[in-house]
């Protein structure tokens, strides 16, 4: 079969017989992988609360708020509060934005914290994923520590020859914890809890973990 | 004899990144470890063996004229399979390669062999072809996100070969490094076809 030549009713229409051919398939695709693209974004959401809670046996991913850019995940265990994880992000990367998954006990303290979402330096910036790093925060409560580098009068060690990421790590946690103070209060603990004030709350549950 | 060659020429003598030095862009920028090499050139050979494949088939019902669009088309269609199927089964590696998976479209090894080669040939040649390009640009890259991740890093494949305190090469996982590599690796590529004037 010798080539079409290029007359305007040929291009036109082998074009849009490609285009239209090739449309299909990608919708085709599409509706396949729809749903698998979903369930891991959402297997994904939950191995982030999970590593940075104690146990809890609710979905947190059916209760989340959003406000001003952080979502809140609320986290219970037999409909007992066991802490919030919070999707914090700064803006003062090395590269930009990167996103963090801060765990909240209910008394105000770090459990832990896993990195969600980050293009810092390899090999640099990155090491913030390291446990040399990271394990400086559980445990911690920023309203009594100061959670800064050290550089800067607070208290975290930054890591060596990548002190604008430590700064940042500090700064999306910090945003995380005011998040907590402004939005994690009694409205958004689920069921049973309505009865108690915060202050019981920090006490009672606070100790059992 | 003549069609497997087709085959063998991506990887040695017409390897696409050390030799006809196409597709420089992704080879720099993902390199930073072995398992980016290997996502990156299968995700690529994917691509390249079914735009090698759809443009043989069509290649006498697109016009002249219009080639490089319809070109385009069908690859851009498969990069969109691939960036949806990996984002559904592989969402880790997805998110290491980021932005390099789209950008496959623009990748010049692709739209290079459906121009210099799918649209001469026939099917089964073509599919060859782009199954040994593909696979050379793999072995290629990943050769590369290997030397770059031990000297860098201290592992391969994520396998600490050095401890978490040892002293690695920095500069080899940071985009300098990617260039000291390439520009080493082609020199050495050059030496052999020089010495046994392949």
């Amino acid at each position: 079969m010798a080539k079409l030549d290029s007359s305007f009713k040929n291009m036109l229409l082998s074009l849009t017989i490609i285009s239209v051919g090739m449309s299909a398939a990608l919708g085709f695709v599409y509706n396949l992988t729809k749903e698998p693209i979903a369930i891991a974004q959402k297997q994904k959401e939950v191995q982030a609360i999970k590593e940075v809670l104690p146990e809890f046996d609710n979905d947190p991913t059916t209760s989340v708020k959003s406000v001003g850019g952080l979502n809140y995940y609320t986290a219970t265990r037999q409909d007992q509060l066991v802490g919030f994880a919070i999707n914090t992000f700064t803006d003062k990367g090395f590269s930009g934005r990167f996103t963090l998954m801060v765990g909240f006990k209910p008394d105000g303290t770090i459990h832990n914290i896993s990195v969600l979402d980050q293009r810092e330096t390899p090999g640099l910036g990155t090491k913030m994923k390291e446990p040399k790093f990271k394990d400086q925060f559980p445990g911690r409560n920023p309203a009594v520590d100061k959670l800064r580098v050290k550089k800067d009068g607070g208290s975290v060690d930054a890591i060596t020859a990548a002190t604008i990421s430590s700064r940042a790590f500090c700064d999306a946690v910090q945003r995380a914890y005011e998040g907590y103070n402004a939005n994690c209060n009694l409205d958004s603990i689920p069921v049973k809890a309505g009865s108690l004030t915060t202050d019981t709350i920090s006490h009672s549950k606070g100790g059992n973990q | 004899m003549s069609e497997i060659k087709h085959f063998t020429k991506g990887f040695f003598k017409e390897n696409p990144t050390f030799v006809l030095v196409l597709g420089t862009c992704p080879t720099l920028a993902v390199t930073t470890a072995a398992m980016n090499g290997i996502g990156m050139g299968l995700a690529t050979t994917f691509v390249l063996v079914f735009s090698n494949l759809f443009v043989a088939l069509l290649k006498n019902v697109i016009p002249d004229k219009v080639r490089i669009a319809a070109f385009i088309v069908v690859i851009a269609t498969f990069v969109t399979i691939v960036d949806l199927v990996m984002k559904a089964y592989t969402p880790d590696l997805y998110k290491t390669l980021g932005i390099f998976i789209p950008l496959i479209v623009v990748n010049c090894i692709i739209l290079g062999r459906a121009e210099a080669f799918a649209q001469k040939n026939t099917v089964y040649n073509s599919i060859l072809d782009g199954l040994g390009m593909g696979l050379g640009f793999t072995l290629a890259i990943t050769l590369m996100g290997s030397i770059r991740e031990v000297l860098g890093n201290g592992s391969i494949f994520d396998i600490r070969l050095m401890s978490q305190e040892a002293k690695t090469i920095l500069i080899f996982i940071l985009p300098p490094g990617a260039f000291l590599t390439y520009g080493y690796l082609i020199a050495i590529m050059n030496r052999i076809k020089a010495r046994y004037n392949v």
